[in-house]
């Protein structure tokens, strides 16, 4: 079963990418992906360039509606997905603790939908 | 009524909540099995005490009078329910009791048979402990979810569900007999000691989970060895969790940072709980009757003997660490025995027991990384060092042990 992992950044834990190579941050994330990959659990993943690279669209009425920004104005903002090929959600709650998102920001946890994307596929 | 009266009143209904909660839940289902019913009536009996006791005060026996209000809620309820079939069973059980609960506060004390139910092998082990928390402390779902890393929903999905099959599979309430006694009480302390959720390896990281719970856990462990007095793996439980508990001040700088055992400032140990963790270990060991608590106690004393003779006996505890692998070969005591063997006899001695545990087993466990990045360093190889220090990193769930990890690798 796979699971997202949606990591949710703090303003300061984006701001953190532009710092050197003993940053602690990116210290952390690179061996939790050292981990994750060493456990064979590591699908896939993409860390997201900052909140306000966003565009959002949408349409009203037949209108398109294009906004500066991301979708949600939060504090914590979408940093990042990794996808983890997990037995259980207990599982994919133990790794989502691990990740150094988690005690900097937030991390969500959401089983992919392989159903939806069958019927999107076709 | 005068508003210090009702104040009153509600400090009583908290009070007795607080420390009869498990006593009342036990002996409500002892007889009708029902431990849901029973949770339910109490919190009914509780609610209408809300009403009654600031209106008409505080009764002279509370513990009574909620068990008598329980019980007329467990009725009420068994009469209504749908589906007769079901009840039936509990209709006559409730019968076959006494019609009223005796009016002192010496009504029998079932918890020890609520404990030994908890744990029944015909219940999930992976559930045993959160449901004692629950039906013996009280506790309620949402903070057993958190410290357990479950959703709140799923958990209070899986303490019903472990309700119901306690119920319709027939589990009595009884201690269990001489002859299966050992086993069964080992899934107690197991269940006991999971809610204390330290791990062994104060070497160089601690699983964190669990850790609010710690006393709970020990609340619970003084209750069962009231309940069992001088049973010998009891005390060594209540000893090693007490030796734990007395480090804890010790175990972090005044900056959060994490501080290993081997570098924790002794004088912040606290000698009271020592002491008292001494006086269990001691007399559990005059029953003649080792197990795996007592030498997991028996381990902590050793490190606990730093306090005073300012060294530690390494070779003691690797003396301790082999017997405890012929009861117990656990992941962890296999771990602890490396960290114990690379400190007493060399770092060599100590990979050489890592490297016999398969690797499949440990993609997931941190602590064997962090002893195994440690020996490496001593080795002076620094480039496998480095690796494994990046393994326990990406392991660790506390960010004060990835941040003393860091440190170390630097």
């Amino acid at each position: 079963m796979q699971f997202a992992l949606l990591i949710f950044e703090s303003p300061e834990a984006f701001a953190a990418r532009n710092a050197d190579e003993t940053d602690p941050y990116l210290g952390a994330w690179r061996a939790y992906h050292k981990a994750i990959v060493e456990a064979g659990i590591f699908v896939g993943g993409n860390p997201l360039q900052p909140p306000e690279t966003g565009t959002t669209v949408r349409l009203k009425e037949g209108k398109r509606h294009v906004q500066d920004g991301p979708f949600a104005d939060t504090k914590e903002q979408l940093g990042g997905f990794t996808i983890l090929e997990l037995p259980s959600l207990d599982a994919a709650l133990e790794w989502a603790a691990r990740c150094p998102a988690a005690s900097h920001g937030a991390v969500e946890v959401r089983p992919v939908s392989p159903e939806y994307l069958r019927r999107v596929t076709g | 009524m005068s508003e210090s009266g009702e104040e009153s009143a509600h400090r009583e209904i908290e009070r007795v909540a607080r420390e009869s909660y498990g006593r009342m839940v036990a002996y409500l289902c002892s007889h009708t099995r029902d431990v849901a019913s029973a949770e339910d009536a109490l919190s009914n009996a509780l609610v209408s005490a809300l009403s009654a006791w600031p209106r008409d005060g505080v009764p002279q026996n509370p513990e009574a009078w909620l068990l008598t209000a329980a019980r007329h809620s467990l009725i009420d309820h068994v009469r209504h329910q749908q589906v007769a079939e079901a009840s039936e069973p509990t209709l006559l059980l409730l019968r076959g009791e006494p019609r009223e609960v005796p009016l002192s506060p010496e009504f029998p004390d079932e918890r020890l048979k609520l404990l030994f139910v908890c744990t029944h092998p015909a219940v999930d082990p992976a559930i045993h402990t959160p449901l004692m928390l629950q039906t013996v402390l009280g506790l309620d779902a949402v903070r057993i979810a958190h410290a357990f890393l479950i959703s709140p929903t799923t958990m209070g999905q899986r303490l019903v569900r472990a309700k119901v099959k306690i119920r319709d599979a027939g589990i009595q309430f009884e201690v269990p007999q001489e002859r299966e006694l050992p086993q069964r009480l080992d899934a107690v302390l197991e269940a006991i000691y999971a809610a204390f959720g330290i791990g062994w390896d104060d070497m160089a990281g601690v699983d964190q989970r669990g850790r609010d719970l710690t006393e709970e856990a020990e609340w619970l462990a003084r209750v069962l060895l009231q309940l069992m007095p001088g049973e010998a793996e009891v005390l060594g439980l209540l000893a090693l969790m007490l030796h734990c508990e007395a480090r804890r001040a010790a175990r972090r700088g005044p900056d959060g940072r994490y501080i290993p055992l081997s570098e924790q400032d002794t004088q912040q140990w606290s000698l009271p709980l020592i002491e008292e963790a001494e006086r269990y270990l001691a007399e559990a060991s005059k029953q003649g009757r080792p197990g795996r608590f007592q030498l997991e106690a028996a381990i902590q004393s050793v490190h606990a003997e730093r306090a005073r003779s300012g060294r530690t006996e390494w070779v003691a505890i690797t003396m301790f660490y082999e017997q405890l692998l012929r009861l117990s070969p656990t992941l962890g005591t296999r771990t602890g025995y490396a960290a114990a063997a690379g400190e007493a006899v060399g770092p060599e001695a100590g990979l050489a027991v890592l490297d016999g545990i398969e690797l499949e087993a440990v993609s997931n466990y941190q602590p064997y990384w962090a002893v195994r990045a440690h020996l490496l360093q001593r080795l002076g190889k620094a480039a496998e060092a480095a690796d494994a220090f990046d393994r326990a990193i990406g392991l660790a769930e506390d960010p004060a042990v990835r941040q003393f990890l860091f440190q170390r690798r630097a």
